[in-house]
């Protein structure tokens, strides 16, 4: 057993939290978000240049093949950062889609792009208030290699140059489809969202081209799901982490009644309570993180455990935050309501809370059986 | 990152494994899910204990972490908890309870301890010998450091006069753990010193105190003209307070290498059992909902054991996290023992073994669960040592810090 991350990672961790707090900072992400801009396109180019959207793809299709656990490291970074980025999107779902579906000549053609950063891709999954779990409700549709119908949101869809689409297929199966976004009888709607840098559209496609990467969905795309929450999970301990210490070092500085008011036993352990929901979140993060690479069996019960503990940490720091700031942390000048809508928007990417409880207690209720 | 065992940990898990069922029959985690908090009949479970607490020691296997010259195996804190896990698949006693208290002054007197005290090592962690801890008093419990029991030196001799409380297992320990003040006249946390103490030595009075189970494990303990001979003191004088505060660590990260997960497995089954709105109580959301909370703060806290067994077999000194280990174990079986009951409906109150489910384990865990959420320092006090020592807040104003002790409250 070595239940940590390597020093190389460790090393991954150091040089990425330096080039973010140099290149994206609180004052760019909020320019971003002044300016609604979907993503940070000088950023972009940089994290590109520095390998990192290849970390994960194999060697073959032009990544550095690094394996999970080394972008479970950059995502925690990125997740610190609160970097206005495309890489859940293009990365944890549509090249980890296409590595799942087995269509080695898609994989060939698009991973190579998505590791440079040349291409973005998304997924394309959800369709408005169904739950992503219930494939056998989609309305959205293939017929003829043709596919209609309306996916909303996806996310990153504006920016994105290709979907992985989920849809069923003229004989009621669910199968995993490529389309070109800029292609025809595809229109795309960006929508307003609760976190600017977290962008989403809707997608209303009439007879657009679809091309059939597997049509093994129900199986794909639960474990498509379990895969990208692990690292979704990173991305907000590392959110998580960077609002405690944010309401840490307000603490510290903000007296009252003639006192820091960390020194307010209130104050000190609603801070130790986040700080063990991040701890408990971060040990579930990793056992799911080994079992991500790994591809072990015990991939759904880890994810569904990481996934559930990170949305409640990060949840509960980015408002507990805003509470410890007192009234200046309700206000559009001070950092904490950007941790409020991170944590909001990663929380509604991948399925809500009691999807994942049920899912868990489903491994539980395999692993004891009656 | 790599949760698998290596060959060489994979050899000691078979060896465990082998051991085990040779002497012990595998354990049906349907029905068998007690965790072995103090209920309060420890007298009457203490002798099965014991025995097999001897037996694991005769076969390697009862002090896995310390050294061989102390009669240790010399193997590592994760071979410890691979054995825990590999014994919790076997019915056998449940020897947690009392040899945390017996590891901590065994790890106490390698650290501190002069060869003669060191002497006791090894029948301490076979349980020939039996420990109890005389920390808290009357007047100080979370404020420890407040203490008033003292030790005034006389000739070659310390004698001892004061009482302790909540002392567990004080009834029938052969050696005790002392925490005194030795010195009145500076600050609270300078003037203490750490001693063993024989418990068959005269001016020691024993009184029980009758639990919340109607049991009577705890004690209060007055000591009247004690003589503690100076060769049992552990450290310098006025060194107490460290000596103490590096026993109290230790109990607390005993305290979170608990294994719940059978427990878990107890409440799946149970649920299973029961109905609610004419369904399996199992498929109920909000049965699943706590269920799926239950779990991940158990992982949670098993992982967190985890990261810091890799620090430690790395050579490195583990992380903090591992300080929220007890608070969130003991809150935990608090609520998931209540939950159990709830989900036997009426039948939940119901303690006579024969009627209640699974011989009523649910409702003694129970109660035996408010004593984990005080004993080694309280949830609060905890979540200072959070706040201050990880997180580096500030201190509460404490109006007796710098005062010699002799002018507080004056």
């Amino acid at each position: 057993m070595d239940f940590d991350f390597s020093d190389e990672q460790k090393t991954i961790r150091d040089e990425a939290r330096k080039l973010l707090s140099a290149r994206c900072d609180r004052h760019r992400v909020r320019k971003l978000l002044e300016d609604k801009a979907p993503y940070d396109k000088e950023l972009w180019a940089t994290v590109a240049e520095n390998g990192w959207l290849g970390t994960a793809i194999a060697e073959d299709f032009g990544g550095l093949g690094l394996g999970h656990v080394s972008l479970c490291v950059i995502a925690e970074e990125l997740g610190r950062a609160l970097a206005p980025l495309p890489v859940s999107s293009s990365l944890y779902l549509a090249a980890e889609a296409l590595v799942l579906s087995g269509d080695t000549t898609m994989q060939q053609e698009l991973l190579p792009a998505l590791a440079s950063g040349q291409l973005i891709g998304t997924l394309a999954l959800s369709e408005a208030m169904l739950p992503q779990h219930a494939l056998s409700r989609l309305k959205t549709r293939v017929v003829g290699g043709q596919l209609s119908g309306i996916k909303l949101p996806v996310p990153h869809g504006q920016i994105a140059d290709f979907a992985v689409v989920v849809a069923h297929n003229e004989n009621g199966g669910v199968g995993l489809y490529h389309v070109d976004l800029r292609g025809p009888g595809v229109e795309t709607q960006p929508l307003q969202t609760i976190d600017a840098a977290q962008p989403q559209a809707r997608i209303v496609f009439r007879d657009a081209p679809a091309r059939l990467l597997s049509a093994d969905g129900e199986r794909i795309v639960p474990k498509l799901l379990d895969r990208a929450s692990v690292l979704i999970a990173f991305e907000q301990i590392g959110g998580a982490t960077a609002a405690l210490e944010s309401a840490c070092e307000y603490a510290k500085i903000r007296k009252a009644f003639g006192r820091q008011i960390g020194s307010f036993q209130a104050i000190k352990h609603k801070l130790a309570d986040m700080y063990t929901k991040i701890e408990i979140a971060r040990s579930n993060a990793f056992y799911a993180a080994w079992a991500l690479e790994a591809d072990a069996p015990e991939l759904a019960l880890a994810a569904a455990a990481a996934r559930l503990a990170a949305t409640e940490a990060f949840e509960f720091a980015a408002k507990e935050t805003i509470q410890v700031h007192g009234g200046i942390g309700a206000t559009w000048e001070a950092d904490p309501h950007l941790f409020y809508r991170r944590a909001r928007a990663l929380g509604s990417l991948l399925d809500s809370t009691p999807v994942w409880r049920d899912r868990l207690v489903e491994e539980l209720e395999r692993q004891f059986a009656a | 990152m790599d949760f698998n065992d290596t060959p060489e940990e994979a050899a000691f898990r078979a060896e465990a494994r082998t051991w085990l069922s040779s002497v012990a029959a595998p354990r049906d985690t349907r029905t068998s899910f007690a965790i072995g908090q103090e209920t309060g009949e420890f007298e009457a479970e203490f002798p099965a204990q014991r025995v097999w607490q001897q037996k694991k020691y005769d076969a390697g296997f009862g002090a896995i972490y310390f050294p061989q010259d102390v009669g240790g195996r010399g193997g590592t804190s994760l071979q410890n908890m691979t054995f825990m896990q590999e014994e919790a698949r076997f019915d056998v006693p449940v020897t947690a309870h009392f040899m945390i208290v017996n590891r901590g002054c065994c790890s106490l007197l390698m650290k501190h301890g002069t060869p003669e005290q060191k002497a006791l090592i090894p029948a301490t962690l076979r349980s020939d010998l039996i420990w109890c801890q005389l920390f808290s008093e009357p007047a100080a419990g979370s404020d420890l450091a407040g203490l008033r029991t003292r030790a005034e030196k006389d000739g070659d001799d310390w004698v001892v006069n004061g009482q302790k409380i909540w002392t567990s297992n004080a009834q029938m320990a052969d050696w005790g753990v002392l925490i005194a003040r030795t010195d009145s006249n500076v600050p609270k946390h300078k003037g203490l010193t750490f001693f063993i103490v024989d418990m068959k030595s005269a001016g020691i009075e024993r009184r029980p105190i009758k639990q919340l189970t109607g049991a009577s494990n705890f004690n209060e303990v007055f000591f009247n003209d004690l003589r503690i001979p100076d060769a049992h003191r552990v450290g310098a004088v006025g060194e107490g307070w460290r000596v103490a505060v590096a026993f109290l660590s230790g109990e607390r990260t005993n305290i979170a290498i608990k294994e719940l997960m059978p427990l878990i497995g107890g409440i799946v089954n149970l649920a299973r059992q029961t109905e609610i709105n004419g369904r399996p109580a199992i498929e109920d959301g909000e049965v699943r909902a706590r269920i799926a909370s239950f779990y991940i703060r158990e992982a949670g806290v098993r992982f967190t054991v985890q990261r810091m067994l890799t620090a430690l077999s790395r050579g490195e000194t583990p992380g903090p996290e591992i300080t929220i280990g007890k608070y969130t174990l003991a809150n935990l079986v608090q609520e998931m023992t209540a939950f159990a009951l709830d989900l036997q409906h009426a039948a939940g109150a119901v303690m006579s073994p024969a009627f209640a489910p699974f011989d009523a384990v649910f409702q003694s865990e129970w109660f035996g669960s408010v004593i984990d959420r005080l004993g080694g320092g309280t949830d609060e006090v905890l979540k200072n040592v959070v706040g201050e020592r990880i997180l580096g807040l500030p201190e509460d104003i404490r109006v007796d810090k710098t005062m010699p002790f002799n002018q507080v409250g004056k």
